[in-house]
């Protein structure tokens, strides 16, 4: 599980995450969705140590992130952040393989390449395995970066906007795919997401943020609802259930 | 495994090449005849031998200190030369023999190494500090910072009358590689070893901070640990036998070009290639002007800038 307690990053005189306080629900996937400058990335990435916190602390499975050493927390946590814009020439299986690294340092067994090849094959990348990420379309990289945090084997999943980029189609894909990954795996996902109907067809949980705090969280018929939108989003938006689904219209 | 073979084959005729020109004579009929050639046998374990051991050691290491930088620095064209590495270590051997003259060998360099860690993490700090930098800004910071550490050393050295002192620490020149004034280069064979144990690391650092943090390793660490390395080998180079330029830029770019950027396979790549790449030059160097010499280093300059020049048209225009 992952608890923040009263967690705050300050800027200077800005407070981007103001005084956070919550418990991550443990399987399933949780979406925190919020306006531009809500703290969402900067939440998630002081949740799994890569940013320091200004004050509060967050606890993964009971563990301290900041006094925790790195090699114990990555086996229990991986994060992918949006700054995978450079682009080394490694092959999808070698950036996979580096998902090992926590358990193995650099010594794998055939174990590992065993999960080293189920992660390639979830995410759909056994055709391009030995292609250089550089020589590979955004969205056939995006899911090289997320089939190493699969192969990783963590406990906890965090990835900030995992559909950047991606068009409708491995939008769609994707999400499906950590759907699958959070119900065959066990594992709990983490996302920040930016669409709206994504996060409502997909999570089991949602925390809205705005202006560093959490405004609203619950199961996605709680959140889809427009007076919750309008608090979050200050925008009209009309919620309407197809198929089952909550989903939002806000074009016009 | 065919390519290996190859490369080993290369590596193996310019070696003996190097071995058999030069000034003197030396040939195979003179070592191997039943009385060996006394001369001869004395030229090759004096003067021969050190040489290409020296050659190989420099572009061995040097070649892989770039790929090093390329890695913590997150940038394909920086390398000592292009950091302010190389200009730091000779002001440091020109502080050294300022201000204590009287220092062995290994002292000089022990100081040469101090200010080449601290202008190379200069850099690293001067990076940190632009904001948006692209691929192109990285090397001309680094070129910047180099011209004005050298304009340093170029005042004081002018001052107390040693510029030639450090236009030879600055060109590479191996005329001048004896039995004896050499060895400390073989330090740098175990600090190629060295980043070749740590080659995962190196690999993940490449891949930014966030990601080796994820990963459970402690990213200022290996920072810190690359820096040391290619400090410490840019100070050994300089000491002994001068810089060489370029040379830790191309070689690792053209084995990324064909091998990509796992360090683990690549560095004995860059080794191989580094040693190839400045046995080439020196015999180029040694055979134009026959019997004089012009410095491999010179021609390490000439070859390398115009693949320079090529990489960062060809490179540059993806990654910038």
């Amino acid at each position: 599980m992952i608890e923040a307690k009263n967690v705050s990053k300050r800027y200077g005189e800005t407070l981007v995450v103001d005084g956070v306080t919550l418990r991550l629900p443990v399987g399933g996937i949780t979406s925190i969705i919020g306006p531009n400058g809500a703290g969402k990335s900067t939440l998630l990435s002081m949740m799994s140590r890569v940013m320091p916190m200004s004050s509060g602390n967050v606890l993964v499975d009971g563990l301290d992130v900041t006094t925790t050493p790195g090699d114990t927390l990555a086996k229990r946590l991986a994060i992918l952040r949006q700054d995978n814009h450079l682009t080394a020439r490694l092959t999808v299986r070698e950036l996979v393989a580096f998902g090992r690294y926590p358990h193995t340092q650099g010594r794998p067994t055939a174990q590992d390449r065993e999960h080293v090849e189920r992660a390639i094959e979830h995410m759909g990348l056994s055709a391009l395995a030995d292609r250089f990420l550089d020589e590979m379309s955004g969205g056939q990289r995006q899911r090289a970066f997320v089939a190493m945090v699969l192969c990783q084997d963590t406990d906890h999943v965090l990835l900030d906007e995992p559909l950047n980029g991606l068009d409708l189609k491995h939008a769609v894909s994707m999400m499906k795919r950590l759907r699958h990954a959070a119900d065959t795996l066990g594992k709990s996902f983490v996302l920040v997401l930016h669409d709206l109907n994504f996060a409502s067809c997909y999570s089991d949980h949602i925390v809205a943020m705005r202006d560093g705090k959490v405004a609203f969280q619950g199961r996605p018929e709680d959140i889809m609802r427009s007076d919750v939108l309008r608090a979050i989003y200050e925008l009209d938006i009309s919620v309407q259930q197809i198929d089952g689904d909550w989903i939002a219209t806000h074009y016009r | 495994m065919k390519r290996a073979f190859a490369a080993a084959a290369v590596l193996v005729t310019l070696a003996v090449v190097s071995l058999l020109i030069g000034a003197s004579d030396v040939s195979w009929r003179a070592l191997f005849a039943p009385e060996p050639d006394e001369r001869a046998l004395q030229v090759l374990v004096i003067s021969r031998l050190p040489r290409l051991f020296a050659v190989m050691l420099a572009g061995t290491s040097l070649g892989v200190a770039g790929l090093i930088m390329q890695m913590i620095a997150r940038n394909r064209f920086v390398e000592p030369t292009t950091a302010g590495t190389a200009e730091s270590a000779s002001l440091g051997l020109l502080t050294a023999a300022l201000l204590a003259p009287g220092l062995p060998v290994l002292g000089k360099m022990l100081v040469a190494t101090g200010f080449a860690l601290a202008g190379t993490a200069l850099f690293l700090l001067v990076l940190r500090r632009i904001p948006l930098r692209s691929a192109l800004i990285v090397p001309v910071v680094g070129l910047i910072l180099g011209g004005i550490i050298d304009s340093a050393t170029t005042f004081f050295a002018y001052r107390y009358d040693l510029l030639q002192t450090v236009n030879a620490w600055t060109t590479g020149d191996f005329s001048t590689v004896l039995r004896g004034r050499y060895e400390l280069l073989w330090v740098t064979l175990g600090l190629t070893c060295a980043a070749y144990t740590a080659a995962d690391r190196f690999t993940v650092a490449g891949m930014g901070e966030t990601f080796t943090t994820n990963l459970g390793l402690n990213y200022p660490r290996i920072v810190a640990l690359g820096l040391v390395i290619v400090s410490l080998v840019t100070a050994m180079v300089v000491v002994t036998v001068g810089m060489i330029p370029f040379l830790g830029l191309i070689v690792p770019n053209l084995v990324s070009m064909v091998m990509g950027d796992n360090a683990r396979r690549s560095i004995p790549w860059v080794a191989v290639s580094g040693a190839g790449f400045v046995l080439l030059c020196d015999i180029v160097g040694r055979v134009v002007r026959h019997p004089y010499e012009i410095p491999g280093g010179t021609i390490a300059g000439v070859i390398g800038s115009v693949l320079f020049l090529y990489l960062l048209l060809k490179r540059g225009a993806r990654v910038g």
